[in-house]
Parts: structure tokens; C-alpha cells; sequence
């Protein structure tokens, strides 16, 4: 939507292959695809299709047993694990189906995680934890445990902790998933938020077609770990 | 992470489970504990086993005699080559070696072994016995523990210390004697000055004469010990009567020992002593001041060979005491070993998120490192606290014990500064090798199958 047309993400040929026993199973099978700086873009595709996996290569959580992914410039595959660590610190934010959060921490510990990795000073995080959970409004449930909240709220939880280190992409992988149809549009109304306010680029995986058409800016689609399309919803 | 992150998080996971996490502990510290008890224990015991053998005056004390006394031993080859030497062999062990000898370094004092027979009179009582003369430094031996009375008032003071036994062949009930005069009648060497005068020019002091005059001498008792103090160095006889070694050096009397060739010499004007002791400041400069006093040229005599071996004994007692002390601590380590591997399969998920967020391999292992090295820590200080606790209930049975039998109370338990830094550093040494691999295996986890982990 207010992408200024740079690219964030870039995928050159991506193979991510798994060996099961005597089988090889290619999760992703040559993906060469552009994200542009501030996009919105849904990945889709039915399950085993290697949307997940793909999000996870891009996330450095993952490697890539081919290919290149650039992102702002740099190859992930050629980064050592300690650059692959800063990498997800500063500049990408997850959010997961199951929420993922981090059930013995109070949600402002939750939050402030991030910011610990990323040895930012305490005040300053203090401060940053703040602002997150103000944004996501849970300002009021920041001493709670994620047990003593709604799914929509672990979520939201979850966003602003993905927020905290102000990266500039947010990754998303089946964002409401775990959530009733109204929570989940709350939660999609939130990405949007942070796409549209604060121009960051996201990527969601998502099976829900209909979802994807209304937020996403534009929708790839995979299959059997091949792309299998390309569109503008609109 | 920086490493005040790291530790609070470390505590806030410890904390989580509680009960888990605090049992490890314990058994670090049980482990700890067993160490530090078993090792006090070989430590007070030593400490106790050197003090008693220090006090007792076999150790820091030297016999030193003139070489001559053993010729017959070995004077046959020696003679063979008429060896010019010979002249030195023979020197006499007189004031001018013993001022030599006090100057020689550690040396605390020497004096000469004074022993002679006397008659003791009381009342109506006489009995014969050994008098023995005390340097003022036998004060410390612990002979004098239980004294009944006091020690001499002075170097010089003409005051007699009595032995138990002895004491009861003189009265019935020993403690009245104290204060009393007694009477010792014994035999005095005089030189006979003027008695070699016809031998001209060649008259030499072997040469000169001597008579025996009976002495009668009144001295007040004013103590009564046990046992003879510093007895074990006595070659002869138990002393029964002892006087401050100053004023049995002016009594003059005829020495027990005197062979007709020591009352030849010591006949002349120069004062000669039979046996010199020299008292050392500690038991080990012995060594090198019995190499010092033997250049000298004189023959020396020390129990410190027996002493060594103490010393390797307890050596071998410390490290058997020790062994049975590490291995509490080593199944206290396997305790951490489990207690982290289950941690890290408890919390695979957790460590998946932190690395998804950007931990990296780096920060989780020592995340885990830092939870096992605080157990260690705590456990250690734990184990410390309650090692120095069982100890101090050994020492106060033993005591407990020894008084029923009469004995004073003994510190049989020790722990030195440098085994409560030792053994705290040691439990954490050792978590932190326990922590080694399953720290090792939570950094490796991979975050994709961690996450996916319920």
C-alpha cells in the first residue's frame, strides 16, 4: 500500500530441502520472489504447501539448503549464526499461531525480551515497553501473565513484542489462526495499523483466502513448495 | 545479553521452579558440606597432632655433642691417614660453641642438659632422685597445663618444681608441700686449682684435679607437675625434682653421665658441656641449623625425621578425606547435570521463542551457564554454612567426650580461610562442568523444531 518501491525482501531461487530416511522432502523448491519496502503481502497456499517454511527461511530462523535470500541487501544464507541472532533482533519481528509467549513472564517481561537481546539500555526500555503495549492497548494488563488473558490479547501481547525493537519487518505467521473470527480482524487491524502508520513491511502466512484478499496488498501463493501464483487482491 | 540481564534472568528461571531447582541446591550443598567437614576434620586433626608434638619439645629441639663421644665407632679409619683434621674433630663443646651456636638463625636458646642425683629431704623423709635443671621457655610445654602451683618466679629464683609421684613419696597429700622448704643434698665438682702446680710448664688442664664436696641446699617447692616436661629428648632416668637451669648451673654438681674422661676435661677452668640443647623456633629450621651446628663441628641429634613422616600422613589422611568428600559432590554434580538437562527439555519451547526474538547460541548457553554456576554458588555457600555447622557438633561431641574422661577440650576441627573460598569455588567449578552440556545442548537447539515443540 505506501511502499516506496524500494526492496525489503528478495528470494533468488530458494531451496529448502529436508532428508526423512531414504525420502527427500523439498519443503521449498526454487521461490524467487521481491517484497518492496512497506508492502503488505499474504502468503498462501494449503498446508504442507511450505508457506511456513518459507516464512522461516526469511525469518533467519531457518537455513536455505540453495539459493539467496536478500534482505536490505544481505545475504541471509551467508551470515554465521551471530549475525543471523542480530539479524532477527533489529530487524524482523514475529508473531506465531500459538502466540508464543512466554507463559512464567508478565507481559511487560514479555515485551521487554527483545530489547534485553538487544542490550538496550534500561530506561530506554523501560520506555519502549511502554509504547508497545501502549499501542497494542494493554497498557492496563501489563503486570498479567499471558495465562490470565484472551487469545486476542496473548496476540496483541505478542505484536507489541514484536514492535519493541522497532524492526522494520513483520513477519506473521497465521496471526489468528487460535482466534475467533472478531478477534482475529482486531488482530489483522493492528498489522494493518503498523503497516499503514509506521510503513512496515509486513509478510503473513495465512490459509484464510478471504482475509488475505481484505488486508493483504497483494497475495503469493504456493504450492508443493513451488510458487503457484501472484496477484494484487484488487 | 549484558550480564546483569543475564543473571536476572537466570534468577527469575531458577525461582520458577522452585522446588527443583532448590533440591539441586541442597544436594550441592550436602555435597559441599561433606567436603568441608571431612576435610576440617583432617586439618584440625593435623593442626591439633603438630601442636602437641611442638609443645612436647621433640621437634624444634636439637641435641648437639662434641664429636669425640663417637669415635669408637669409626675413629679406626679415621686415624689411618693420621688425618690433620683430627684436631678439629676433638673441640670441646664449651661457652665459645655454645655463644657460636646461639647466634646461628631461629635459634630460640641454648642451654645444657643439666641432670644430676640428689637427696631430698622433708621432715623426717629423704629420698634419692634426678634433679633436672628447666630453661625459662619450658614455661610453654604443656606439662604445665594442669600445674598445681606456680611456675619459677625468676630465672634465678630458688624454687623447685615437683613431679606427682615423686611428690607423694615425701607427703601423703603432694599440694600441702607447696610452699614448703625442702632440702636436696648432692654432690659439688671443685676444681682443685692449685693441685697440678708441681707439673711445671707442661701442666695442662687435663691434667689438673678435682674434688667432691657434699652440699646441702634449702629450696621451696612451688609447683607439682604430672609429667617431666620436654621428656622426650631425656636419654636416662625420669626426673623426679626440677630447678631453674640457672641454678642448677651454679649448684655445680657432678653430672650423672660423667665419664672419667668429661671429668678430666671439664676439670679444668673452661666450663665444657656434656650435651648442649638448642631450641629452635620452629621444627622446621631444625634441618638446617643441625647442617649449621654440624660445620661447626660438632654432632647433632633431632626426631625430625619422625616428624616428616607425620607430616606425610596427614597428607594422605587429608587427600582420602577429600576423595570421600568429592564424591558426595560429584553425585551432587550429576544432580545439576540432570536437573539442567530436564530444563532444557522442559524448556525447548522457551528457548526456541528467545532465539526466534534474537537470542543468540551465544546468550542461551550462557543463560544456562549462569543458572548452573548460581546453583553452585549457592550450594557452595550453603555447604560451607552447614559443613562449618557439622563440625562444629563433632568438635563440641568430642569435647563432650573428653571431658568425661577427664581430658581438657581439644579443637579437632579447623576450617581455614582458604577451604571456605576453596570449596565454595570448587561447587561452582564443578556446576559449571555439570552445566557444560546441557548448555551446550540448548544453544544448539534448533529455534524452527524448538517452536513447533508442545
Amino acid at each position: 500500500m505506501t511502499h516506496n518501491g524500494e526492496v525489503a525482501i528478495r528470494t533468488e531461487d530458494v531451496r529448502r530441502h529436508y532428508v526423512m530416511g531414504a525420502s527427500t522432502i523439498q519443503a521449498v523448491d526454487g521461490v524467487t520472489l521481491e517484497v518492496r519496502a512497506g508492502e503488505f503481502v499474504a502468503l498462501l497456499g494449503s498446508s504442507g504447501s511450505g508457506k511456513s517454511t518459507l516464512l522461516n527461511l526469511i525469518a533467519g530462523l531457518d537455513r536455505p539448503t540453495a539459493g539467496a535470500i536478500r534482505v536490505q541487501g544481505r545475504d541471509l544464507a551467508q551470515m554465521d549464526a551471530e549475525e543471523l541472532a542480530r539479524y532477527r533482533r533489529h530487524t524482523v519481528g514475529m508473531v506465531f499461531q500459538s502466540f508464543n509467549l512466554i507463559p512464567t513472564m508478565t507481559l511487560e517481561e514479555n515485551v521487554e525480551l527483545p530489547a534485553r537481546f538487544a542490550e538496550v539500555d534500561r530506561a530506554e526500555r523501560k520506555e519502549l515497553v511502554r509504547a508497545s503495549l501502549e499501542r497494542v492497548g494493554l497498557s492496563a494488563r501489563s503486570t498479567h501473565r499471558p495465562s490470565e488473558l484472551s487469545g486476542g490479547e496473548q496476540q496483541r501481547a505478542a505484536l507489541a513484542r514484536a514492535l519493541v525493537n522497532r524492526p522494520s519487518i513483520l513477519l506473521a505467521d497465521e496471526p489468528t489462526g487460535n482466534l475467533d473470527s472478531k478477534t482475529g480482524t482486531e488482530i489483522l487491524n493492528l498489522i494493518r495499523e503498523f503497516n499503514v502508520s509506521l510503513g512496515m513491511t509486513v509478510v503473513m502466512v495465512t490459509h484464510e483466502r478471504t482475509l488475505a484478499e481484505h488486508y493483504a496488498g497483494r497475495m503469493i501463493f504456493l504450492s508443493d513448495g513451488k510458487l503457484a501464483g501472484n496477484g494484487d487482491p484488487r | 545479553m549484558k550480564t546483569r540481564d543475564m543473571l536476572e534472568l537466570a534468577a527469575r528461571n531458577l525461582r520458577e521452579s522452585k522446588l527443583r531447582n532448590s533440591l539441586t541446591t541442597l544436594g550441592i550443598a550436602v555435597g559441599v558440606a561433606s567436603l568441608v567437614a571431612m576435610l576440617s576434620l583432617g586439618v584440625g586433626l593435623q593442626e591439633l597432632a603438630s601442636n602437641r608434638l611442638t609443645r612436647s619439645g621433640l621437634f624444634d629441639q636439637i641435641a648437639v655433642y662434641s664429636r669425640p663421644e663417637f669415635r669408637g665407632f669409626r675413629g679406626n679409619d679415621r686415624r689411618d691417614g693420621g688425618n690433620p683434621g683430627e684436631k678439629r674433630d676433638l673441640r670441646p663443646l664449651d661457652e665459645a660453641a655454645r655463644h657460636e651456636i646461639e647466634k646461628l638463625p631461629n635459634v630460640v636458646e641454648v642451654f645444657a642438659e643439666i641432670r644430676f642425683t640428689s637427696e631430698v629431704r622433708f621432715g623426717e623423709k629423704s629420698q634419692f632422685t634426678f634433679v633436672g635443671g628447666l630453661t625459662p621457655s619450658s614455661r610453654s610445654s604443656e606439662a604445665f597445663e594442669k600445674m598445681q602451683g606456680s611456675f619459677f618466679s625468676g630465672p634465678d629464683a630458688e624454687e623447685v618444681i615437683l613431679q606427682t609421684q615423686f611428690a607423694k613419696t615425701l607427703a601423703d597429700r603432694p599440694e600441702t608441700l607447696l610452699g614448703q622448704e625442702v632440702t636436696l643434698r648432692y654432690a659439688e665438682r671443685q676444681a682443685l686449682s692449685g693441685a697440678s702446680g708441681g707439673a711445671g710448664a707442661t701442666a695442662g688442664a687435663e691434667e689438673a684435679g678435682f674434688s667432691v664436696v657434699r652440699r646441702e641446699r634449702k629450696v621451696r617447692v612451688v609447683g607439682i607437675i604430672e609429667t617431666e616436661p620436654f621428656s622426650g629428648m631425656r636419654g636416662f632416668g625420669r626426673g623426679g625434682i626440677f630447678i631453674p637451669i640457672n641454678v642448677a648451673e651454679k649448684l655445680g654438681p657432678v653430672a650423672m653421665s660423667s665419664s672419667v674422661r668429661e671429668l678430666m676435661r671439664t676439670s679444668s677452668d673452661t666450663k665444657t658441656y656434656q650435651t648442649l640443647m638448642v631450641r629452635m623456633s620452629s621444627p622446621t629450621h631444625v634441618e638446617a641449623a643441625e647442617q649449621a651446628i654440624e660445620k661447626l663441628g660438632f654432632s647433632t641429634f633431632s626426631i625430625l625425621d619422625a616428624m616428616r613422616n607425620l607430616r606425610r600422613f596427614f597428607a594422605v589422611l587429608d587427600l582420602f578425606l577429600g576423595i570421600f568428600g568429592s564424591v558426595a559432590l560429584a553425585v551432587a554434580s550429576l544432580g545439576i547435570i540432570n536437573t539442567l538437562v530436564m530444563s532444557v527439555l522442559e524448556r525447548r519451547r522457551e528457548i526456541g521463542i528467545m532465539k526466534a526474538l534474537g537470542a543468540s547460541d551465544k546468550d542461551v548457553r550462557r543463560l544456562f551457564f549462569t543458572e548452573a554456576g548460581s546453583m553452585g554458588m549457592l550450594g557452595g555457600l550453603l555447604g560451607v554454612a552447614l559443613g562449618w555447622a557439622i563440625g562444629k557438633a563433632i568438635n563440641f561431641g568430642t569435647n563432650i567426650y573428653l571431658a568425661r574422661q577427664e581430658f581438657p577440650p581439644e579443637t579437632i576441627w579447623l576450617v581455614p580461610w582458604w577451604l571456605v573460598g576453596g570449596a565454595i569455588g570448587f561447587a561452582v567449578l564443578v556446576s559449571l562442568a555439570a552445566g557444560l552440556y546441557p548448555a551446550s545442548r540448548a544453544a544448539k537447539l534448533d529455534p524452527v523444531k524448538a517452536l513447533r515443540y508442545e
